[in-house]
Protein backbone atom coordinates (compact mmCIF):
# COMPACT_ATOMS: atom_id res chain seq x y z
CA UNK A 1 0.00 0.00 0.00
CA UNK A 2 1.18 3.50 -0.81
CA UNK A 3 2.46 5.22 2.28
CA UNK A 4 2.86 8.97 2.70
CA UNK A 5 6.24 8.65 4.41
CA UNK A 6 7.48 6.73 1.35
CA UNK A 7 6.63 9.74 -0.80
CA UNK A 8 7.47 12.60 1.54
CA UNK A 9 10.79 11.34 2.86
CA UNK A 10 12.79 13.64 5.13
CA UNK A 11 15.37 14.34 2.43
CA UNK A 12 12.57 15.43 0.05
CA UNK A 13 10.96 17.68 2.65
CA UNK A 14 14.36 19.14 3.51
CA UNK A 15 15.20 19.96 -0.13
CA UNK A 16 11.73 21.42 -0.59
CA UNK A 17 12.26 23.73 2.39
CA UNK A 18 15.81 24.65 1.45
CA UNK A 19 16.33 23.99 -2.26
CA UNK A 20 20.03 23.75 -3.20
CA UNK A 21 21.42 25.53 -6.26
CA UNK A 22 18.23 27.59 -6.42
CA UNK A 23 19.60 30.52 -8.37
CA UNK A 24 20.03 31.97 -11.83
CA UNK A 25 23.38 31.48 -13.59
CA UNK A 26 23.73 34.75 -15.47
CA UNK A 27 26.36 33.52 -17.91
CA UNK A 28 24.92 30.04 -18.42
CA UNK A 29 25.88 28.16 -21.57
CA UNK A 30 22.53 26.42 -21.70
CA UNK A 31 19.10 27.36 -20.29
CA UNK A 32 16.03 25.22 -20.62
CA UNK A 33 12.42 25.82 -19.51
CA UNK A 34 10.00 23.13 -18.45
CA UNK A 35 6.44 23.20 -17.16
CA UNK A 36 3.50 21.09 -16.11
CA UNK A 37 0.61 23.18 -17.41
CA UNK A 38 -1.91 21.11 -15.46
CA UNK A 39 -0.46 21.82 -12.02
CA UNK A 40 1.31 25.07 -12.86
CA UNK A 41 4.82 23.87 -12.02
CA UNK A 42 7.45 25.91 -13.86
CA UNK A 43 11.20 25.44 -13.85
CA UNK A 44 14.30 26.78 -15.57
CA UNK A 45 17.51 24.77 -15.54
CA UNK A 46 20.82 26.59 -16.06
CA UNK A 47 24.04 24.86 -17.13
CA UNK A 48 27.67 25.87 -17.41
CA UNK A 49 29.74 23.40 -19.37
CA UNK A 50 33.51 23.10 -19.49
CA UNK A 51 34.23 20.99 -22.53
CA UNK A 52 31.96 18.06 -21.79
CA UNK A 53 31.73 18.48 -18.04
CA UNK A 54 28.91 20.13 -16.07
CA UNK A 55 30.86 22.81 -14.25
CA UNK A 56 27.84 24.51 -12.71
CA UNK A 57 24.13 23.75 -12.65
CA UNK A 58 21.20 25.51 -11.02
CA UNK A 59 17.45 25.86 -11.24
CA UNK A 60 14.76 28.44 -10.60
CA UNK A 61 10.98 28.26 -10.57
CA UNK A 62 8.02 27.15 -8.52
CA UNK A 63 6.12 23.98 -7.92
CA UNK A 64 5.11 21.28 -5.49
CA UNK A 65 7.42 19.64 -2.96
CA UNK A 66 8.16 16.72 -5.26
CA UNK A 67 9.15 18.84 -8.26
CA UNK A 68 11.18 21.33 -6.21
CA UNK A 69 13.11 18.75 -4.22
CA UNK A 70 13.67 16.64 -7.32
CA UNK A 71 15.22 19.64 -9.07
CA UNK A 72 17.35 20.43 -6.03
CA UNK A 73 18.69 16.90 -5.67
CA UNK A 74 19.19 16.65 -9.42
CA UNK A 75 21.51 19.66 -9.49
CA UNK A 76 23.61 18.12 -6.72
CA UNK A 77 23.85 14.75 -8.40
CA UNK A 78 24.85 15.92 -11.90
CA UNK A 79 27.36 18.56 -10.85
CA UNK A 80 30.85 17.57 -12.09
CA UNK A 81 29.48 14.82 -14.33
CA UNK A 82 29.97 14.61 -18.09
CA UNK A 83 26.99 15.17 -20.37
CA UNK A 84 26.84 11.42 -21.11
CA UNK A 85 26.94 10.53 -17.40
CA UNK A 86 24.15 12.99 -16.67
CA UNK A 87 21.98 11.56 -19.45
CA UNK A 88 22.67 8.08 -18.11
CA UNK A 89 21.51 9.26 -14.68
CA UNK A 90 18.36 10.73 -16.26
CA UNK A 91 17.60 7.30 -17.72
CA UNK A 92 18.15 5.58 -14.39
CA UNK A 93 16.01 8.11 -12.51
CA UNK A 94 13.25 7.96 -15.08
CA UNK A 95 13.27 4.18 -14.94
CA UNK A 96 13.10 4.20 -11.12
CA UNK A 97 9.99 6.41 -10.93
CA UNK A 98 8.19 4.60 -13.73
CA UNK A 99 9.05 0.97 -12.87
CA UNK A 100 5.89 -1.03 -12.36
CA UNK A 101 4.86 -1.47 -8.74
CA UNK A 102 6.00 -4.88 -7.59
CA UNK A 103 9.05 -5.00 -9.91
CA UNK A 104 12.48 -4.49 -8.40
CA UNK A 105 14.13 -1.09 -8.89
CA UNK A 106 17.70 -0.93 -10.15
CA UNK A 107 19.23 1.56 -7.74
CA UNK A 108 22.74 1.47 -9.19
CA UNK A 109 24.40 4.86 -9.10
CA UNK A 110 21.31 6.71 -7.88
CA UNK A 111 22.61 7.60 -4.42
CA UNK A 112 20.39 10.15 -2.68
CA UNK A 113 18.00 10.09 -5.64
CA UNK A 114 16.69 6.80 -4.26
CA UNK A 115 14.49 8.98 -2.05
CA UNK A 116 12.15 9.24 -5.06
CA UNK A 117 11.62 5.49 -5.18
CA UNK A 118 8.21 5.94 -3.52
CA UNK A 119 6.90 8.22 -6.26
CA UNK A 120 5.89 5.32 -8.50
CA UNK A 121 3.20 4.47 -5.93
CA UNK A 122 1.58 7.82 -6.78
CA UNK A 123 1.03 7.82 -10.56
CA UNK A 124 -0.29 11.37 -10.63
CA UNK A 125 2.98 12.61 -9.10
CA UNK A 126 5.48 10.91 -11.44
CA UNK A 127 5.49 13.89 -13.75
CA UNK A 128 6.35 16.18 -10.82
CA UNK A 129 9.49 14.16 -10.08
CA UNK A 130 10.42 13.99 -13.76
CA UNK A 131 9.93 17.64 -14.68
CA UNK A 132 13.41 18.91 -13.78
CA UNK A 133 15.07 15.88 -15.33
CA UNK A 134 13.27 16.33 -18.65
CA UNK A 135 14.23 19.99 -18.56
CA UNK A 136 17.87 19.10 -17.85
CA UNK A 137 17.95 16.58 -20.68
CA UNK A 138 16.54 19.15 -23.03
CA UNK A 139 19.31 21.56 -22.00
CA UNK A 140 21.97 18.87 -22.38
CA UNK A 141 20.81 17.62 -25.76
CA UNK A 142 19.54 20.60 -27.63
CA UNK A 143 20.70 23.68 -25.83
CA UNK A 144 18.08 26.31 -25.05
CA UNK A 145 14.61 24.86 -25.39
CA UNK A 146 11.43 24.22 -23.51
CA UNK A 147 9.74 20.99 -22.49
CA UNK A 148 6.47 19.96 -20.96
CA UNK A 149 5.77 16.78 -19.08
CA UNK A 150 2.01 16.86 -19.58
CA UNK B 1 -46.77 32.01 17.17
CA UNK B 2 -46.10 29.41 14.58
CA UNK B 3 -44.39 26.16 15.38
CA UNK B 4 -41.41 24.90 13.44
CA UNK B 5 -43.62 22.34 11.72
CA UNK B 6 -45.94 25.06 10.49
CA UNK B 7 -43.05 27.14 9.15
CA UNK B 8 -41.73 24.11 7.32
CA UNK B 9 -45.18 23.40 5.95
CA UNK B 10 -45.54 26.98 4.72
CA UNK B 11 -42.18 26.67 2.97
CA UNK B 12 -43.57 23.55 1.35
CA UNK B 13 -40.27 21.74 1.74
CA UNK B 14 -38.88 19.31 4.25
CA UNK B 15 -35.31 19.77 5.41
CA UNK B 16 -32.85 17.66 3.47
CA UNK B 17 -31.51 14.61 5.27
CA UNK B 18 -28.10 14.16 3.66
CA UNK B 19 -27.53 10.81 5.34
CA UNK B 20 -30.71 9.45 3.84
CA UNK B 21 -30.07 10.99 0.44
CA UNK B 22 -26.66 9.30 0.36
CA UNK B 23 -28.40 5.94 0.24
CA UNK B 24 -29.36 6.78 -3.34
CA UNK B 25 -25.72 7.13 -4.41
CA UNK B 26 -23.95 3.74 -4.57
CA UNK B 27 -20.47 5.23 -5.09
CA UNK B 28 -20.64 7.18 -1.83
CA UNK B 29 -20.40 3.85 -0.02
CA UNK B 30 -17.09 2.95 -1.66
CA UNK B 31 -13.93 2.91 0.41
CA UNK B 32 -10.55 4.36 -0.57
CA UNK B 33 -7.53 2.59 0.97
CA UNK B 34 -9.83 1.18 3.62
CA UNK B 35 -11.34 4.57 4.42
CA UNK B 36 -14.75 5.92 3.54
CA UNK B 37 -14.71 7.99 0.39
CA UNK B 38 -15.19 11.70 1.13
CA UNK B 39 -16.08 13.08 -2.26
CA UNK B 40 -15.54 16.84 -2.40
CA UNK B 41 -14.87 17.34 -6.11
CA UNK B 42 -18.44 17.96 -7.18
CA UNK B 43 -17.48 20.99 -9.25
CA UNK B 44 -15.52 18.64 -11.51
CA UNK B 45 -18.29 16.08 -11.74
CA UNK B 46 -21.14 15.00 -9.50
CA UNK B 47 -21.97 11.44 -8.50
CA UNK B 48 -25.00 9.64 -9.91
CA UNK B 49 -28.02 8.45 -7.97
CA UNK B 50 -29.37 4.94 -8.46
CA UNK B 51 -32.33 6.50 -10.30
CA UNK B 52 -30.02 7.81 -13.05
CA UNK B 53 -27.97 4.61 -13.25
CA UNK B 54 -31.19 2.59 -13.49
CA UNK B 55 -32.55 4.83 -16.24
CA UNK B 56 -29.43 4.18 -18.35
CA UNK B 57 -29.55 0.49 -17.62
CA UNK B 58 -33.27 0.30 -18.38
CA UNK B 59 -32.82 2.03 -21.72
CA UNK B 60 -30.06 -0.30 -22.88
CA UNK B 61 -31.79 -3.35 -21.44
CA UNK B 62 -35.25 -2.87 -22.87
CA UNK B 63 -35.61 0.26 -25.01
CA UNK B 64 -32.47 0.64 -27.09
CA UNK B 65 -33.12 1.59 -30.71
CA UNK B 66 -32.50 4.62 -32.88
CA UNK B 67 -34.87 7.54 -32.62
CA UNK B 68 -36.97 9.57 -35.07
CA UNK B 69 -36.70 6.85 -37.72
CA UNK B 70 -38.22 3.50 -37.07
CA UNK B 71 -41.93 2.91 -37.41
CA UNK B 72 -41.62 -0.06 -35.11
CA UNK B 73 -42.61 -0.19 -31.46
CA UNK B 74 -39.13 -0.02 -29.92
CA UNK B 75 -38.06 3.02 -31.92
CA UNK B 76 -41.27 4.83 -31.05
CA UNK B 77 -40.67 4.09 -27.41
CA UNK B 78 -37.05 5.34 -27.54
CA UNK B 79 -38.14 8.47 -29.42
CA UNK B 80 -40.80 9.17 -26.82
CA UNK B 81 -38.31 8.70 -23.96
CA UNK B 82 -35.77 11.00 -25.63
CA UNK B 83 -38.33 13.71 -26.28
CA UNK B 84 -39.71 13.36 -22.77
CA UNK B 85 -36.20 14.06 -21.49
CA UNK B 86 -36.17 17.23 -23.59
CA UNK B 87 -39.37 18.36 -21.91
CA UNK B 88 -37.85 17.58 -18.49
CA UNK B 89 -34.85 19.79 -19.30
CA UNK B 90 -37.21 22.47 -20.64
CA UNK B 91 -39.01 22.56 -17.28
CA UNK B 92 -35.72 22.37 -15.40
CA UNK B 93 -34.57 25.58 -17.10
CA UNK B 94 -38.09 27.02 -17.25
CA UNK B 95 -37.93 27.51 -21.01
CA UNK B 96 -41.19 28.31 -22.79
CA UNK B 97 -40.87 25.66 -25.48
CA UNK B 98 -39.23 22.25 -25.69
CA UNK B 99 -37.79 23.03 -29.14
CA UNK B 100 -35.66 25.67 -27.45
CA UNK B 101 -33.69 22.82 -25.85
CA UNK B 102 -30.86 21.29 -27.90
CA UNK B 103 -29.09 18.21 -26.65
CA UNK B 104 -25.31 18.48 -26.92
CA UNK B 105 -22.28 16.72 -25.39
CA UNK B 106 -22.02 19.20 -22.54
CA UNK B 107 -21.76 22.89 -21.72
CA UNK B 108 -18.52 23.10 -23.71
CA UNK B 109 -20.24 21.93 -26.86
CA UNK B 110 -23.22 24.18 -26.15
CA UNK B 111 -20.93 27.22 -26.06
CA UNK B 112 -19.03 26.06 -29.13
CA UNK B 113 -22.34 25.64 -30.95
CA UNK B 114 -23.30 29.24 -30.23
CA UNK B 115 -19.79 30.53 -30.99
CA UNK B 116 -19.72 28.73 -34.31
CA UNK B 117 -23.31 29.14 -35.49
CA UNK B 118 -24.39 32.45 -33.92
CA UNK B 119 -20.90 33.92 -33.58
CA UNK B 120 -19.96 33.05 -37.13
CA UNK B 121 -22.82 35.12 -38.56
CA UNK B 122 -23.67 37.77 -35.94
CA UNK B 123 -20.13 38.80 -35.01
CA UNK B 124 -17.91 40.58 -37.51
CA UNK B 125 -14.67 42.49 -37.93
CA UNK B 126 -14.12 45.10 -35.22
CA UNK B 127 -16.90 43.73 -33.00
CA UNK B 128 -16.47 42.95 -29.32
CA UNK B 129 -17.41 39.93 -27.22
CA UNK B 130 -17.63 40.58 -23.49
CA UNK B 131 -16.58 37.81 -21.09
CA UNK B 132 -15.75 37.98 -17.38
CA UNK B 133 -12.48 37.57 -15.51
CA UNK B 134 -13.74 34.39 -13.85
CA UNK B 135 -14.72 32.38 -16.93
CA UNK B 136 -13.87 28.72 -17.30
CA UNK B 137 -11.61 28.11 -20.28
CA UNK B 138 -14.65 26.69 -22.08
CA UNK B 139 -16.25 30.15 -22.09
CA UNK B 140 -13.04 31.88 -23.24
CA UNK B 141 -11.44 29.73 -25.90
CA UNK B 142 -14.50 29.30 -28.20
CA UNK B 143 -14.83 33.10 -28.30
CA UNK B 144 -11.14 33.56 -28.99
CA UNK B 145 -11.47 31.17 -31.90
CA UNK B 146 -14.44 33.00 -33.38
CA UNK B 147 -12.83 36.39 -32.69
CA UNK B 148 -9.72 35.33 -34.56
CA UNK B 149 -11.80 34.03 -37.46
CA UNK B 150 -13.86 37.16 -37.97
CA UNK B 151 -11.46 39.82 -36.66
CA UNK B 152 -13.38 40.60 -33.45
CA UNK B 153 -11.90 41.05 -29.98
CA UNK B 154 -12.61 40.01 -26.38
CA UNK B 155 -13.28 42.49 -23.55
CA UNK B 156 -13.03 41.25 -19.98
CA UNK B 157 -15.24 42.32 -17.05
CA UNK B 158 -12.79 42.76 -14.16
CA UNK B 159 -13.29 41.42 -10.63
CA UNK B 160 -12.14 42.58 -7.23
CA UNK B 161 -10.07 40.70 -4.62
CA UNK B 162 -13.17 39.04 -3.18
CA UNK B 163 -13.95 37.46 -6.54
CA UNK B 164 -16.89 39.77 -7.30
CA UNK B 165 -17.38 41.22 -10.78
CA UNK B 166 -17.18 45.02 -10.87
CA UNK B 167 -20.56 46.10 -12.25
CA UNK B 168 -19.56 49.70 -13.04
CA UNK B 169 -16.73 48.41 -15.23
CA UNK B 170 -19.08 45.94 -16.90
CA UNK B 171 -21.44 48.71 -17.90
CA UNK B 172 -18.57 50.66 -19.47
CA UNK B 173 -17.70 47.67 -21.66
CA UNK B 174 -21.16 47.53 -23.22
CA UNK B 175 -20.95 49.60 -26.37
CA UNK B 176 -22.22 49.76 -29.95
CA UNK B 177 -19.63 47.19 -31.02
CA UNK B 178 -20.56 44.65 -28.36
CA UNK B 179 -22.26 41.74 -30.11
CA UNK B 180 -22.48 39.25 -27.26
CA UNK B 181 -21.98 38.90 -23.51
CA UNK B 182 -20.80 35.44 -22.41
CA UNK B 183 -20.95 35.12 -18.65
CA UNK B 184 -20.59 32.37 -16.07
CA UNK B 185 -23.51 31.95 -13.65
CA UNK B 186 -21.54 30.28 -10.83
CA UNK B 187 -17.73 30.32 -10.82
CA UNK B 188 -16.21 26.83 -10.57
CA UNK B 189 -13.02 28.06 -8.93
CA UNK B 190 -14.31 30.84 -6.63
CA UNK B 191 -17.91 29.83 -5.99
CA UNK B 192 -19.14 33.32 -6.86
CA UNK B 193 -22.80 33.45 -7.92
CA UNK B 194 -23.00 36.27 -10.42
CA UNK B 195 -26.09 38.54 -10.60
CA UNK B 196 -26.92 37.16 -14.04
CA UNK B 197 -30.43 38.60 -14.13
CA UNK B 198 -29.25 42.17 -13.56
CA UNK B 199 -26.26 41.75 -15.85
CA UNK B 200 -28.41 40.28 -18.59
CA UNK B 201 -30.85 43.17 -18.27
CA UNK B 202 -28.02 45.67 -18.71
CA UNK B 203 -26.94 44.02 -21.95
CA UNK B 204 -30.45 43.39 -23.27
CA UNK B 205 -31.38 47.04 -22.68
CA UNK B 206 -28.74 47.80 -25.30
CA UNK B 207 -29.94 45.03 -27.61
CA UNK B 208 -26.94 42.79 -26.85
CA UNK B 209 -27.59 39.04 -26.65
CA UNK B 210 -26.36 37.16 -23.58
CA UNK B 211 -25.08 33.61 -23.14
CA UNK B 212 -24.92 32.21 -19.62
CA UNK B 213 -22.57 29.32 -18.83
CA UNK B 214 -24.56 27.39 -16.25
CA UNK B 215 -22.36 24.28 -16.05
CA UNK B 216 -21.60 24.96 -12.40
CA UNK B 217 -24.95 26.49 -11.50
CA UNK B 218 -27.12 23.52 -12.43
CA UNK B 219 -26.29 21.53 -9.28
CA UNK B 220 -26.77 24.46 -6.91
CA UNK B 221 -29.29 26.97 -8.23
CA UNK B 222 -32.89 26.86 -9.42
CA UNK B 223 -32.34 28.07 -12.98
CA UNK B 224 -35.03 30.13 -14.68
CA UNK B 225 -34.04 31.33 -18.14
CA UNK B 226 -37.21 33.40 -18.48
CA UNK B 227 -36.54 35.22 -15.24
CA UNK B 228 -32.87 35.75 -16.15
CA UNK B 229 -33.93 36.90 -19.61
CA UNK B 230 -30.87 35.44 -21.32
CA UNK B 231 -30.70 34.34 -24.95
CA UNK B 232 -28.62 31.22 -24.42
CA UNK B 233 -27.98 29.02 -21.40
CA UNK B 234 -25.53 26.08 -21.34
CA UNK B 235 -25.52 23.11 -18.96
CA UNK B 236 -23.73 19.75 -18.59
CA UNK B 237 -25.54 16.60 -17.47
CA UNK B 238 -22.63 15.19 -15.49
CA UNK B 239 -22.36 18.26 -13.28
CA UNK B 240 -25.99 17.86 -12.20
CA UNK B 241 -25.98 14.17 -11.21
CA UNK B 242 -26.62 12.93 -14.76
CA UNK B 243 -24.38 11.02 -17.19
CA UNK B 244 -21.22 12.32 -18.88
CA UNK B 245 -21.34 13.11 -22.59
CA UNK B 246 -24.72 14.84 -22.48
CA UNK B 247 -25.72 18.42 -21.90
CA UNK B 248 -28.17 20.97 -23.15
CA UNK B 249 -28.26 24.37 -24.76
CA UNK B 250 -31.25 26.61 -24.26
CA UNK B 251 -31.62 29.08 -27.09
CA UNK B 252 -34.39 31.63 -27.66
CA UNK B 253 -36.57 30.28 -30.47
CA UNK B 254 -36.24 33.29 -32.78
CA UNK B 255 -32.44 33.21 -32.50
CA UNK B 256 -32.28 29.46 -33.11
CA UNK B 257 -34.47 29.93 -36.19
CA UNK B 258 -32.09 32.50 -37.65
CA UNK B 259 -28.92 30.52 -36.92
CA UNK B 260 -27.27 28.24 -39.49
CA UNK B 261 -26.69 24.56 -38.57
CA UNK B 262 -23.75 23.67 -36.36
CA UNK B 263 -22.83 20.30 -37.86
CA UNK B 264 -24.18 18.57 -40.95
CA UNK B 265 -25.44 15.01 -41.09
CA UNK B 266 -28.44 12.84 -40.50
CA UNK B 267 -31.37 13.98 -38.35
CA UNK B 268 -30.81 17.68 -39.10
CA UNK B 269 -32.22 17.80 -42.63
CA UNK B 270 -35.61 18.13 -44.25
CA UNK B 271 -34.47 16.94 -47.69
CA UNK B 272 -31.15 16.24 -49.31
CA UNK B 273 -30.23 16.18 -53.00
CA UNK B 274 -26.80 16.64 -54.56
CA UNK B 275 -27.93 20.09 -55.63
CA UNK B 276 -28.69 21.23 -52.12
CA UNK B 277 -30.16 20.53 -48.72
CA UNK B 278 -32.95 22.08 -46.73
CA UNK B 279 -32.58 21.93 -42.99
CA UNK B 280 -34.97 20.82 -40.30
CA UNK B 281 -36.19 23.30 -37.69
CA UNK B 282 -34.62 23.58 -34.25
CA UNK B 283 -33.84 21.53 -32.28
CA UNK B 284 -33.21 18.88 -34.98
CA UNK B 285 -31.26 21.42 -37.04
CA UNK B 286 -28.59 21.40 -34.34
CA UNK B 287 -28.60 17.69 -33.54
CA UNK B 288 -26.82 16.06 -36.47
CA UNK B 289 -26.22 12.35 -36.19
CA UNK B 290 -27.55 9.86 -33.67
CA UNK B 291 -27.51 11.68 -30.34
CA UNK B 292 -26.57 10.30 -26.91
CA UNK B 293 -30.08 8.92 -26.44
CA UNK B 294 -29.39 7.08 -23.19
CA UNK B 295 -27.53 10.12 -21.87
CA UNK B 296 -30.49 12.41 -22.53
CA UNK B 297 -32.81 9.96 -20.77
CA UNK B 298 -30.34 9.79 -17.85
CA UNK B 299 -30.24 13.59 -17.73
CA UNK B 300 -34.03 13.60 -17.59
CA UNK B 301 -33.84 11.19 -14.65
CA UNK B 302 -31.38 13.53 -12.90
CA UNK B 303 -33.79 16.43 -13.37
CA UNK B 304 -36.61 14.37 -11.86
CA UNK B 305 -34.38 13.47 -8.92
CA UNK B 306 -33.44 17.12 -8.25
CA UNK B 307 -37.05 18.23 -8.49
CA UNK B 308 -38.13 15.59 -6.00
CA UNK B 309 -35.52 16.85 -3.51
CA UNK B 310 -36.60 20.46 -4.00
CA UNK B 311 -34.41 23.51 -4.49
CA UNK B 312 -35.13 25.10 -1.12
CA UNK B 313 -34.00 21.98 0.69
CA UNK B 314 -30.87 21.68 -1.50
CA UNK B 315 -30.04 25.36 -1.10
CA UNK B 316 -30.50 25.39 2.67
CA UNK B 317 -28.36 22.32 3.18
CA UNK B 318 -25.59 23.64 0.93
CA UNK B 319 -25.54 27.01 2.67
CA UNK B 320 -25.18 25.23 6.01
CA UNK B 321 -22.30 23.21 4.57
CA UNK B 322 -20.67 26.35 3.17
CA UNK B 323 -20.90 28.22 6.45
CA UNK B 324 -19.68 25.28 8.51
CA UNK B 325 -16.82 24.49 6.10
CA UNK B 326 -15.77 28.15 5.93
CA UNK B 327 -15.59 28.32 9.74
CA UNK B 328 -13.85 24.98 10.20
CA UNK B 329 -11.30 25.61 7.43
CA UNK B 330 -10.42 28.95 9.00
CA UNK B 331 -9.18 26.99 12.04
CA UNK B 332 -6.41 25.35 9.99
CA UNK B 333 -3.17 27.30 10.56
CA UNK B 334 -1.96 29.12 7.44
CA UNK B 335 -5.08 28.36 5.42
CA UNK B 336 -6.43 31.16 3.27
CA UNK B 337 -9.71 30.99 1.37
CA UNK B 338 -9.58 32.39 -2.17
CA UNK B 339 -12.92 33.90 -3.23
CA UNK B 340 -15.01 35.72 -0.65
CA UNK B 341 -17.90 37.05 -2.68
CA UNK B 342 -21.12 37.71 -0.75
CA UNK B 343 -23.15 35.43 -2.98
CA UNK B 344 -21.41 32.08 -3.16
CA UNK B 345 -22.23 28.48 -3.93
CA UNK B 346 -20.76 25.71 -1.76
CA UNK B 347 -17.37 25.80 -3.46
CA UNK B 348 -14.26 26.74 -1.49
CA UNK B 349 -10.85 27.33 -3.04
CA UNK B 350 -7.97 27.65 -0.62
CA UNK B 351 -4.22 27.73 -0.27
CA UNK B 352 -2.13 26.44 2.60
CA UNK B 353 0.90 28.53 3.46
CA UNK B 354 4.16 26.83 2.51
CA UNK B 355 2.48 23.81 0.91
CA UNK B 356 1.75 23.49 -2.79
CA UNK B 357 -1.86 22.56 -3.59
CA UNK B 358 -0.70 19.41 -5.32
CA UNK B 359 0.91 18.13 -2.12
CA UNK B 360 -2.25 19.00 -0.20
CA UNK B 361 -4.30 16.92 -2.64
CA UNK B 362 -2.02 13.88 -2.42
CA UNK B 363 -1.91 13.90 1.38
CA UNK B 364 -5.65 14.31 2.00
CA UNK B 365 -6.27 11.57 -0.57
CA UNK B 366 -4.54 9.18 1.82
CA UNK B 367 -7.50 9.76 4.14
CA UNK B 368 -9.98 9.10 1.35
CA UNK B 369 -10.70 12.81 0.82
CA UNK B 370 -11.07 13.68 -2.87
CA UNK B 371 -10.50 17.36 -3.60
CA UNK B 372 -9.33 19.08 -6.75
CA UNK B 373 -5.96 20.80 -6.98
CA UNK B 374 -4.66 22.92 -9.81
CA UNK B 375 -5.98 25.84 -11.81
CA UNK B 376 -9.48 24.37 -12.30
CA UNK B 377 -9.47 25.37 -15.98
CA UNK B 378 -9.48 29.01 -14.91
CA UNK B 379 -5.86 30.07 -15.46
CA UNK B 380 -6.76 33.78 -15.71
CA UNK B 381 -8.31 33.55 -12.22
CA UNK B 382 -5.11 32.01 -10.83
CA UNK B 383 -3.03 34.71 -12.55
CA UNK B 384 -5.28 37.41 -11.05
CA UNK B 385 -4.65 36.12 -7.52
CA UNK B 386 -0.97 35.44 -8.30
CA UNK B 387 -1.33 31.76 -7.48
CA UNK B 388 0.01 28.79 -9.45
CA UNK B 389 -2.80 26.60 -8.12
CA UNK B 390 -5.36 26.22 -5.36
CA UNK B 391 -6.96 23.31 -3.57
CA UNK B 392 -10.72 23.24 -3.94
CA UNK B 393 -13.43 21.54 -1.92
CA UNK B 394 -16.73 21.62 -3.78
CA UNK B 395 -19.86 20.30 -2.12
CA UNK B 396 -23.14 18.77 -3.20
CA UNK B 397 -26.37 18.19 -1.29
CA UNK B 398 -25.20 14.70 -0.29
CA UNK B 399 -22.17 15.97 1.60
CA UNK B 400 -22.33 16.07 5.39
CA UNK B 401 -20.86 18.10 8.24
CA UNK B 402 -18.91 14.97 9.24
CA UNK B 403 -17.21 15.04 5.85
CA UNK B 404 -16.18 18.65 6.45
CA UNK B 405 -14.63 17.45 9.73
CA UNK B 406 -12.73 14.69 7.88
CA UNK B 407 -11.39 17.23 5.39
CA UNK B 408 -10.22 19.48 8.22
CA UNK B 409 -8.58 16.54 10.03
CA UNK B 410 -6.80 15.56 6.80
CA UNK B 411 -5.57 19.14 6.38
CA UNK B 412 -4.10 19.05 9.87
CA UNK B 413 -2.21 15.96 8.71
CA UNK B 414 -0.78 17.99 5.82
CA UNK B 415 0.56 20.43 8.42
CA UNK B 416 2.10 17.51 10.33
CA UNK B 417 3.89 16.17 7.24
CA UNK B 418 5.19 19.58 6.20
CA UNK B 419 5.91 20.83 9.72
Amino acid sequence: MADLTELYQQVILDHNRKPRNFRVIEDADRVSFGDNPLCGDKIKVYLKLNANVIEDVSFHGSGCAISQSSASLMTQSVLGKTVEEAIDLFTRFHSMVTTEIGSAIDETGLGKLRAFGGVREFPSRVKCANLSWHTLRSALESGTDSVSTE
Amino acid sequence: MSTIEEVVAVGGERALDAHRVRMDFPILHETVRGKDLVYLDNAATTQKPRQVIDALSRFYTSENSNIHRGVYYLSERATAAYEKARVSVQHFLNAQRSDEIIFVRGATEAINLVASSFGGTAIGAGDEIVVSAMEHHSNIVPWQLVAEQVGASLSVIPMDQSGTLIQAEYEKLLGPKTKLVALVHVSNSLGTVNPVKEMTAMARARGIPVLIDGAQAAAHVNIDVLDIGCDFYAISGHKMFGPTGIGALYGRADLLDSMPPYQGGGEMIRSVTFEGTTFADAPAKFEAGTPHIAGAIGMGAAVAYLEALGWNAIHNHEMELLEYATNRLSEVPGLEIVGRANERAAVISFVLEGVHAHDVGTIVDQDGVAIRTGHHCTQPVMDFFGLPATARASFAFYNTMEEVDLLVAALHRVREVFG
